[in-house]
């Protein structure tokens, strides 16, 4: 089967600064991968690079079996149809109500697109009421659901969740977790999560892979993720300050 | 020797880099208003932000330096018995210059400023980047209504500029220097020539092009979280500031220099 998306030996680097150093990890159509990775890994630049927001330095994306990296123009455009994202920080347009920004990619009559952004605030939790609102009146966990309800609306058939439930209660998060495995399970969409959080890594992955130094450390099935050896990943999801992987100034 | 090319060198390059940078930015932003998709809610949206929202301050400008203007105009020209010269004099170097250039720098200050604090938080927060995923060219939704809205309102505002301006030379020469109203009123027509107001409302476009690309192009290109916006923000002003005079002082060297 061809993986839905696979980067092959993508490099990425920001002035002196290498953050991808030959990447590769693929995704299966209708699988859920979670990246893990410390802070500045480069999770984030890894999705971008993907929607080609970043373009890269060196190796090869490729979607259903076609090559994205460079893409332009109207080809570039079709590229983006397929691609759901919700940014770490929501970026959500602050000078348009929610409802706009829910239903700023469908096409259709206000009345209709309204309506749709009404539905898509009530699958992630939200009350119609938050459809007139501007961004900057709602709490943070709010903004992040309605970034949510934005990235799925057009129905794409692969979406990525920047840090879905970083900042949320635990019950808003558990709620933002069965919504992107129901994504997943019931209507097979091809998922990528970046997370901190491993109860959401556990609820929401089949497949699990480690970023650290700009490579895929490691990658396995989540039930491989309690069996697995490799020290990175065992402090990773341990959460000890002990091992492999050090902060700068973290010791004596 | 060679380091010392290098030292010059290096500079005037970097220099090139970004005047070629910033002409891509507006050769894109213009060639998106040839073609559709446009978005008119935004470019009404940008005339009401840059043109009604502008016409207090303009206005208080204008009135306030066409009655100075005329006043050191009568204390000037009372020394070679030409006093008289104050409404004609009035009436050229408002409309010729300071209408058009005090009405770009106000402007300038609000707006450019404005844009380049607004497209700036909107790149550090992702927001131009949401923008793309959700397959809208942020040419087309942010930049070319600013630079339209603004080519198409400068000369309005510098219009109502020019008129107060004159309005407030009239407004001091009759209460305080002892003109006569009626007269003062004809000197002004006869003296105001056709060229004087294209080239004034020429200028304006001008400056309204300039204001609203240095907006875009800083705030488009800022980067660095908070502070990075500040620094697109002052780039923006200052940045307006300079094209405004220099474009201002190219403009009337052609028109009036020969
Ligand atoms: N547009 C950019 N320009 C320069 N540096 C960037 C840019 N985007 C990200 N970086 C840098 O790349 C590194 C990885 O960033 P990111 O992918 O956001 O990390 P994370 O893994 O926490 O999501 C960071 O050091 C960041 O400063
Ligand atoms: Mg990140």
């Amino acid at each position: 089967m061809i993986p839905r998306i696979e980067l092959t030996g993508v490099s990425k680097r920001f002035g002196s600064r290498q953050v991808l150093d030959g990447l590769d990890v693929a995704v299966m159509p209708g699988e859920s991968l979670v990246i893990i990775g410390g802070s500045g890994t480069g999770k984030s630049v890894t999705l971008k690079c993907i929607l080609g927001l970043i373009p890269i330095d060196g190796g090869s994306i490729k979607v259903d079996g076609q090559e994205v990296a460079g893409l332009k123009g109207a080809a570039l455009d079709a590229h983006r149809t397929r691609f759901g994202m919700l940014f770490q920080g929501g970026a959500l347009f602050d000078s348009l109500p929610v409802w706009r920004n829910i239903s700023f990619a469908l096409s259709g009559t206000p009345a209709d697109r309204r309506s749709a952004a009404i539905d898509n605030l009530a699958r992630v939790g939200l009350a119609a009421e938050v459809a007139d609102l501007k961004p900057a009146e709602l709490s943070g966990g709010m903004q992040k659901r309605v970034a949510l309800a934005r990235a799925i609306a057009a129905r794409p058939p692969i979406i990525f969740f920047d840090e879905p439930t970083a900042g949320l209660d635990p019950i808003t998060a558990a709620v933002i977790n069965r919504l992107i495995r129901t994504l997943v399970t019931d209507l097979k969409i091809t998922a990528i999560t970046i997370t901190h959080d491993m109860a959401s890594v556990r609820l929401i992955a089949d497949r699990v892979a480690m970023l650290h130094a700009g490579k895929i450390i490691w990658n396995g099935p989540l039930a491989g993720l309690d069996a697995c050896d490799n020290a990175y990943v065992r402090q990773f999801i341990t959460g000890s300050a002990d091992g492999p992987i050090q902060m700068p100034g973290a010791r004596p | 020797m060679i380091a010392a090319l290098v030292a010059i060198g290096a500079p005037v390059l970097a220099a090139l880099a970004s005047i070629g940078r910033l002409t891509r930015f507006a050769v894109t932003a213009l060639s998106r208003l040839l073609q559709p998709p446009w978005y008119p809610a935004q470019l009404a949206q940008q005339m009401l932000v840059i043109g009604w929202l502008s016409l207090p301050v303009v206005g208080l400008t204008a009135i306030f330096t066409g009655s100075a203007l005329a006043q050191q105009i009568f204390i000037g020209g009372s020394r070679f018995n030409a006093a008289s010269t104050v409404p004609a004099v009035t009436v050229i170097g408002v409309v010729r210059e300071l209408g058009p250039v005090l009405g770009g720098l106000m402007v300038a200050g609000r707006v450019a400023s404005a844009m380049a604090a607004e497209l700036g938080t909107m790149r550090v927060t992702e927001q131009i980047d949401a923008l793309v995923t959700l397959r809208t060219d942020p040419f087309r939704w942010l930049v070319a209504p600013r630079i339209l809205a603004a080519v198409l309102v400068m000369p309005f505002l510098v219009l109502v500029s020019n008129a107060l301006g004159v309005m407030g030379g009239w407004l001091l020469a009759t209460q305080r220097l002892g003109f006569n109203s009626a007269q003062y009123l004809a000197t002004t027509q006869r003296y105001l020539e056709v060229d004087d107001v294209v080239s004034s409302l020429v200028k304006a476009g001008v400056f309204g092009f300039f204001i609203a690309l240095m907006g875009c192009y800083h705030g488009y290109h800022s980067g660095g979280g908070a502070a990075g916006v500040g620094r697109a923000t002052t780039n923006a002003v200052v940045s307006s500031f300079i094209l405004i005079l220099l474009s201002n002082l190219i403009i009337t060297v052609i028109v009036f220099g020969s």
